[in-house]
């Protein structure tokens, strides 16, 4: 077992990803190219959602000091947030938002699939029930990879664009920090650097059956796991936890 | 305050029936999986529920519905626990629930388990005509549990409840 600390942190990173993930998904109800994929991104935001209540609940009880769930997603400051800076860019366009939920999906199922095996048996239990759901996103954002990749010229050059200009924010997800290298030994969450290589496979077969070139190793950008940020968090937070902020305890 | 335990699981779970899937009136929480268990102890009376999906709106209703019907036959000291593991899957749906879903107009689950996001190969049937006909239109339905499909015979949309 590693220390509560430990534990409770890992499980803000866990949450904060689904959450401020789900909140940029949600920026499109409403606002989708055709009503089907409206329809599809306000489903993948609410199993976002979903997923943030469940790891938010269960840190808050870790942290056992009688914050809830709402409590964590509504009232820490950004400083305090661990989800990666590439759940928090922008939604963009929409080959840029089906850039991010590709890179992220297929994270999520790989992540998943590892934490089934979590000797952490509450983690086990969401990873077990959230892997249906992110396989089902990761189904959708490559084919809409496709549709982009093989369609137009332009389709195509948005979308190789949109990988060229996010892939400097994918490293980050596979950074082993202390904390990672310590919860590693306790079997609680999977070495990222394994992890890695199968994504690279995973996504890699997808942008080449797309006709998009996958980039080389460039810089990466990092921070998110020691809080820093980039300046699009703060607009979040502050569309996001206006309502608690401005009427602490509301409820419907 | 101890109660007086004057009802047995089996009683409890013949009172369940009556709480439905608000979005699936014609099956209840036991018949769509979402029902795990009825402990009684000392304590009262607990019902241990799985959201279908994690995000499933539907699960204040339902612990709400369950405590009502629960109440109403004088059970009062009602817990609701949420568990997530084991993991709800559509391998739980008996031929009786899936025969209901499509009587109501909703394609039922094909497969056991879909580990593959996707079963392209396999043929949903159109719930109105029974045609095979079909095309998916959306993975992404009018709820979370649902994909969204085209007859090509008789040319209704129609919902198709996903593998899970
Ligand atoms: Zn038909």
């Amino acid at each position: 077992m590693g220390s509560k600390e430990q534990l409770f942190k890992y499980l803000l990173r866990l949450g904060d990803n689904a959450l401020i993930q789900g909140h940029r998904l949600s920026e499109w109800c409403s606002r989708g190219p055709i009503l089907e994929e409206d329809i599809a991104l306000s489903n993948l935001a609410l199993d976002n959602i979903g997923r943030a209540q469940a790891f938010l609940q269960y840190a808050s009880e870790v942290e056992g000091n009688g914050h809830t769930a709402d409590d964590l997603a509504y009232r820490r400051s950004e400083r305090q947030y661990l989800n990666f800076l590439i759940t928090e860019l922008p939604t963009g366009n929409f080959a840029y938002t089906i850039t991010k939920q590709l890179f992220i999906a297929q994270y999520d199922v790989i992540l998943f699939e590892a934490l089934c095996k979590s000797t952490d048996t509450t983690i086990a239990g969401i990873a077990a029930k959230a892997i249906k759901e992110a396989r089902y996103h990761a189904s959708h954002a490559s084919d809409w990879c496709l549709r982009l990749g093989m369609g137009t010229a332009l389709s195509h050059d948005l979308l190789q664009n949109e990988i060229n200009d996010i892939w400097m924010f994918t490293g980050e997800m596979f950074e082993m920090t202390e904390l990672d290298k310590d919860l590693v030994q306790f079997g609680i969450s999977p070495d990222l650097t394994i992890l890695q290589n199968i994504w690279l496979d995973k996504v890699g077969s997808v942008l080449i059956k797309s006709g998009i070139q996958l980039p080389g190793q460039g810089y990466q950008q990092t921070g998110s796991q020691q809080g820093i940020h980039t300046e699009h968090l703060g607009h979040i937070l502050s569309e996001m936890q206006y309502l608690q902020r401005a009427y602490p305890d509301a409820t419907w | 305050m101890v109660s007086q335990i004057q009802y047995t699981k089996p009683q409890v779970l013949r009172m369940l029936v009556d709480v439905r899937d608000p979005e699936i009136p014609v099956l209840s929480i036991e018949e769509i999986g979402m029902l795990r268990d009825v402990v009684i102890d000392e304590n009262g009376c607990e019902v241990i529920i799985t959201p279908t999906y994690t995000a499933c709106p539907a699960m204040a209703m339902i612990e709400k519905d369950i405590k009502q019907t629960l109440a109403d036959q004088g059970i009062d000291v009602v817990k609701v626990t949420t568990v997530f593991a084991p993991a709800w899957s559509t391998d739980w749906m008996s031929e009786d629930t899936k025969e209901k879903l499509r009587a109501y107009g909703i394609a039922a689950p094909l497969h056991s388990t879909c580990d593959a996001a996707k079963d392209k190969s396999s043929i949903v049937e159109c719930p109105q005509c029974f045609s095979t006909k079909t095309t998916l239109i959306s993975q992404f339905g009018s709820t979370a549990c649902k994909a969204l499909y085209r007859c090509e015979k008789c040319l209704e949309p129609f919902d198709y409840f996903k593998c899970h």
